[in-house]
């Protein structure tokens, strides 16, 4: 049974990734950003929820709901005055950009609401399902987690497919310049692609938070590089390899803790992403581009 | 005066950044010397001679290799942990003075170098944003490893493990890193001076190679990597250079950052220094050496001087951050800039012309 708690512990922190790896994945894909502010955005998120169900009294599904307004917001507005400037600038420049907001995002979050933890109580207020005469325990945010996580990931396929708004974002991300001649906004694409990219990561946040639930203002930073290593272990800018990498690296990440020992279980997450590359350089879902001369 | 005029370009911008950082350090010295400068910027001059000698040795592989590297933490960290070994190790042989600091940077150099071949073999497959994110991988995973490694001293020689302090089997003497805790009880070698010779050391290491053939190659595999492997450069044994020799000096930077604190843990050596230190570079222009020196000089103390407004400091710095980043890479504001620049020089030009018609009015009036 320990190798089910494990397992099932492992998909729903891989789900969480998986959906922060959505968001990256998809900036990177149509900007290409290392956005490396996304996963502050998380930590908004879960304050936002925080302070939405504890100071408030607002009922959990006003609290997400009003978490994903606010970072969408929080995406569409970081996007237009911190990137739109940069569009034509060198990627370095942008990276160091995108640090920027981070530090700005985490100080901020620092001087409003304080460095001392905040307990969150989780947003799906349901009993844990007990299977096995006891043996074995899910949470209800597991089973929260890992719905959230496919609906999620049906729902950005099904948009990127089928919808205008999500072809005109496949041609962005193949070829800007054919695409614009085609009249496609590419610069409202590029915010709709942030604005959806924040509001997975505050779904994100909120979901992390409630099976961590321990808030402080550096809460993100870990979850979205560990994200980011997703996105990167899938296929970067490939939507159904982030949600692949994510869940490997959960599930990577909880049976290095549960057998190998705590302190090395990131050093293992980040050994696997490097052997993966070397075997793999566009990671496991990428497209290989070849390069022409 | 016909000598300086001949000396190349080159020659005469390394000999002007060689001229800041002495310049600068004999102005230090003096205003120490004068008791005109903070306790606290005292305590900062060595972290500065550290920070100074990573953006110098990650310029190496950003700049001038144009790999972006996320990892540059990572050796720091080895050179810091291997250099504090080597120090009490060698301490009881040639005693706690500059001879055992220079034993423990060369080792720290040589460990931290070892680090870049094994990591630089793997990444050097890798480009671009995918090199990026190993660099970072491989800066968490030594990080975690140094979290885990347990290193004691006692009469019959180190003793590691990896798995706790009682693993070690010591018999007395003394545990030198504990885990996460790190090292604790450092005797404090690094001095304002050390760090000094140590940047000059480092500039002379990284202008001599980019003034190399050496240099060329590799700017050559940066600029177009098809087109110099056309010409026959080995394209991973230049990239590989470059990213070896910038690890050593990140090792021995390491060792003096390390040795300027009483206790030192691996966290400290994690993502976050690695982003200043690209910061550092980014900053100061990539490639340029003498722009990095600054930019690490500058942006040290700045959190420091902006003590006084408290909590706000870290926000004003990525203000700061973001608003340098916009403004010196904006097309729209760096063409007004330049129009700016343009007229500002018309007008002296037009002035340079009056006054050289007036010369020559006079002349001619004679």
């Amino acid at each position: 049974m320990g190798f089910l708690t494990n397992l099932i512990n492992g998909i729903s922190l891989g789900s969480v990734y998986a959906i922060i790896a959505l968001g990256y994945t998809m900036v990177y894909g149509i900007a290409k950003m290392l956005n490396f502010a996304h996963g502050d955005v998380i930590m908004v998120g879960g304050y936002v929820c925080f302070f939405a169900m504890g100071s408030l009294g607002l009922p959990p599904l006003v609290g997400v709901l009003l978490a994903v307004i606010a970072c969408t917001c929080l995406g569409i507005v970081v996007e237009r005055l911190a990137y739109k400037p940069l569009r034509e600038a060198p990627s370095l420049a942008v990276l160091i950009t995108a640090i920027g907001v981070s530090y700005f995002l985490q100080n901020s979050a620092l001087l409003l609401w304080g460095a001392d933890p905040k307990a969150f109580a989780s947003v799906v207020p349901f009993p844990s399902i007990t299977l096995f005469n006891g043996q074995l325990t899910i949470s209800s945010v597991t089973i929260a987690t890992v719905l959230a996580a496919a609906i999620i990931m049906v729902a950005l396929t099904l948009f990127t497919t089928k919808t205008k708004m999500g072809k005109a974002m496949r041609a962005c991300s193949e070829d800007k310049g054919a695409a614009e001649l085609m009249g496609i906004n590419v610069n409202s694409t590029i915010s709709m692609v942030f604005a959806i990219g924040s509001g997975l990561a505050a779904i994100a946040g909120v979901l992390l938070c409630s099976a961590y639930p321990t808030l402080v203002p550096t809460t993100g930073s870990m979850p979205g590089i560990k994200a980011f290593t997703a996105a990167v272990l899938g296929g970067i800018g490939s939507i159904p390899g982030a949600a692949l990498g994510g869940v490997l690296l959960g599930v990577i990440e909880i049976f290095a803790k549960a057998y190998i020992g705590t302190q090395l279980a990131d050093a293992i997450v980040f050994a696997v992403l490097i052997v993966v590359l070397l075997i793999r350089p566009a990671g496991l879902l990428g497209k290989e581009i070849r390069e022409k001369v | 005066m016909d000598k300086i005029r001949n000396l190349s370009k080159t020659t005469k911008s390394n000999a002007i950044t060689y001229g800041i950082v002495i310049v600068a350090f004999l102005v230090m010295q003096g205003l120490i010397a004068a008791h005109a400068v903070s306790h606290s910027l005292i305590g900062l001059l060595v972290p500065i001679c550290a920070y100074i000698c990573m953006a110098i040795s990650l310029n190496l592989v950003v700049g001038i290799s144009g790999e972006l590297s996320l990892g540059h933490a990572g050796f720091m960290s080895v050179g810091a942990f291997s250099g504090l070994v080597a120090v009490s190790f060698f301490k009881g042989i040639v005693g706690a003075g500059p001879l055992c600091l220079l034993i423990a940077i060369v080792i720290a150099g040589v460990f931290a170098a070892v680090a870049g071949v094994l990591i630089g073999l793997p990444v050097m497959r890798l480009r671009g944003d995918y090199l990026a994110i190993v660099t970072l991988a491989f800066g968490e995973i030594i990080k975690n490893l140094l979290n885990n490694l347990y290193v004691g001293l006692d009469d019959h020689g180190l003793h590691f493990s990896m798995k706790s302090a009682e693993a070690l089997g010591m018999q007395g003497g003394k545990i030198l890193i504990e885990g996460p805790k790190g090292a604790v009880g450092i005797p404090q070698l690094s001095s304002f001076l050390a760090g000094f010779i140590l940047i000059l050391f480092t500039l002379f290491v990284v202008l001599n190679l980019i003034n190399s053939r050496t240099g060329r190659a590799i700017m050559a595999v940066r600029d177009n990597r098809i087109a110099a492997e056309s010409v026959g450069i080995n394209v991973t044994k230049y990239r590989l250079i470059a990213f070896v020799v910038s690890a050593a000096l990140a090792g021995m930077a390491g060792a003096l950052y390390a040795m300027n604190f009483s206790s030192i843990a691996p966290k400290k050596f994690d993502f976050n220094t690695s982003i200043l230190i690209l910061v550092f570079v980014v900053l100061g222009g990539m490639g340029n050496i003498r722009g990095g020196i600054i930019a690490a000089a500058l942006l040290t103390v700045l959190p420091e001087q902006l003590r006084f407004i408290g909590d706000y400091r870290m926000l004003i710095y990525a203000i700061v951050l973001i608003v340098v980043m916009i403004v010196t890479n904006n097309a729209k504001i760096q063409s007004v800039l330049g129009e700016f620049k343009e007229r500002f020089r018309r007008r002296g030009d037009d002035k340079a012309a009056q006054a050289a018609d007036a010369v020559e009015g006079g002349a001619k009036h004679e």
